[in-house]
């Protein structure tokens, strides 16, 4: 298969790619991993006029923690780089998780955490991680940078907010409140599949106590939905099997599954709550041994 | 010099300029002229006559077309010529020398890890992508590299064996060289 035609520009610095992006009026698109724009090109889903690769802009592959344990991916940071991080793990167990599960072991080796977030696939794995993780995205334009909330970035299936002259520079995810805990959860029926039911959960801890929840969910909903209730219920409490169930069962109120080829929607609910109590589960039995 | 746009687009090219790209192909440094849509598997194929590179699905699914590109796996389908631009691309006709076959061609044909063949060479080229990074593979960490690359034959059990093959018949030579004997 055959994309339409475009013009191609391979900027070596992110002002001239803004600059390319303005001249392009609307008609241009950023080539980064291009893991879903190649495959969308070739179906013709996307026929933009010029795409412009910034895969030469150096600078813009790191993921990295500041200081105060925020952490940092640059646009070009594969999936694959976060899977074999070191300072992932003990750090950002949520994101730890996710990584392995993100489509194959070869498009991972392209594939960019940022561009996930940007093509805003209602089954992207990502977005539901960096949901959870009350993240934010960096968008740079002409008129300098802005923050724009995980949540405000994605405005519908593949949209998002970006001006038509700003390039998603980097993904934020804030400093925990205590220690980071956590993971993802995904059923597939093989990899590389979309998710029959994914399931973020992020929450601190300071003691026994949850200080901050965040529960998100990919695959059963026109979008990632945001458990926000149930990640809420867990915040100012000790990890029980009381607490945990209850936020079980409000995220998979919160789901908004349907029935199709992958399963039935009271079937994905149900996989939604097992998830969340797995999760929540694992993360007592670590803190229990740790203590 | 290629000059593919001709073969797949006789007519004028609607005003989009052709971009010289030089690639090093198996060791060899190529320069062809291409559309910038032109698929890194197409100038492969049809450009450099390098068939040994498959192109399965066409969607990103299947991994047959795998070369690597400065050493890593990547569906060429799914990557533009003008990105292989001034980078190194491995295709399965760069595994064997001229005088034999290498050890993860060895193992294929010695344990049966082929049937129709398709997936083979994108097998292959991801296999050795593994061992070039671990070369003492558990049967889980091939499974788990190789997750991406699909055999419609469902031949998995002995394309399994064929890297676990490869990589026994490729350590004693590894650490030899180590030992720098």
């Amino acid at each position: 298969m055959y994309p339409s035609r475009f013009r191609y520009e391979a900027p070596q610095s992110l002002d001239h790619a803004i600059n390319l992006l303005h001249e392009g009026a609307g008609e241009a698109k950023v080539l980064a991993g291009g893991q879903s724009l190649i495959p969308l090109l070739k179906l013709r889903f996307a026929a933009p006029e010029l795409l412009v690769d910034i895969n030469n802009i150096s600078g813009l592959d790191y993921h990295r923690f500041e200081a105060d344990g925020t952490m940092r991916v640059g646009a070009l940071c594969r999936h694959a780089a976060l899977e074999r991080s070191s300072i992932l793990a003990s750090r950002a167990p949520t994101m730890a998780a996710a990584a392995p599960l993100i489509a194959d072991p070869i498009v991972r080796n392209r594939g960019t955490l940022v561009g996930s977030l940007c093509h805003a696939d209602p089954q992207g794995d990502w977005a539901s991680v960096v949901t959870a993780l009350g993240g934010h995205v960096v968008a740079l334009g002409p008129d300098g940078r802005r923050a724009i909330p995980i949540t405000e970035f994605v405005s519908g299936p593949f949209q998002n907010v970006l001006a038509i002259d700003e390039i998603a520079v980097e993904a934020v995810i804030p400093a925990p409140k205590g220690n980071a805990a956590g993971g993802y959860l995904k059923l597939e029926r093989r990899v590389g599949d979309f998710a029959t039911v994914g399931v973020a959960v992020a929450i601190d801890t300071s003691g026994n106590q949850v200080t901050r929840a965040g529960i998100a969910l990919t695959g059963v909903g026109g979008t990632t939905i945001e458990a926000a209730g149930a990640g809420q219920a867990l915040v100012g409490r000790p990890l029980t099997a009381d607490t945990i169930e209850r936020a079980a069962n409000l995220a998979a109120e919160a789901a908004k599954p349907r029935t199709d080829h992958r399963g039935s929607a009271e079937y994905k609910r149900h996989i939604v709550h097992t998830f969340v109590t797995r999760i929540l589960n694992r993360v007592t039995e670590t803190a229990d041994k740790a203590a | 010099m290629t000059t593919l746009y001709e073969e797949i687009r006789p007519e004028p090219h609607g005003g989009i300029p052709v971009r010289r790209v030089t690639i090093t192909v198996n060791g060899e440094k190529r320069v062809a002229e291409v559309e910038p849509r032109l698929l890194l598997a197409h100038l492969l194929r049809q450009g450099f006559k390098l068939t040994g590179t498959h192109t399965g699905c066409d969607t990103t699914n299947c991994g047959a077309c795998t070369v690597l590109v400065d050493g890593v796996p990547a569906k060429s389908c799914t990557m533009l010529a003008v990105q292989a631009d001034g980078h190194e691309v491995m295709t399965v006709e760069g595994l064997a020398s001229a005088s034999e076959l290498h050890p993860i061609q060895e193992g294929f044909k010695d344990e049966h890890g082929l049937q129709c063949g398709f997936c083979t060479p994108g097998m292959m080229l991801t296999a050795k992508a593994l061992l070039d990074e671990n070369p003492d593979p558990t049967e889980d960490e091939v499974r788990w590299a190789l997750s991406g690359n699909l055999c419609r034959c469902t031949g998995y059990q002995n394309i399994v064996k064929s890297v676990l093959w490869a990589a026994a018949k490729m350590r004693p030579a590894a650490a030899a060289d180590q030992d720098g004997s």
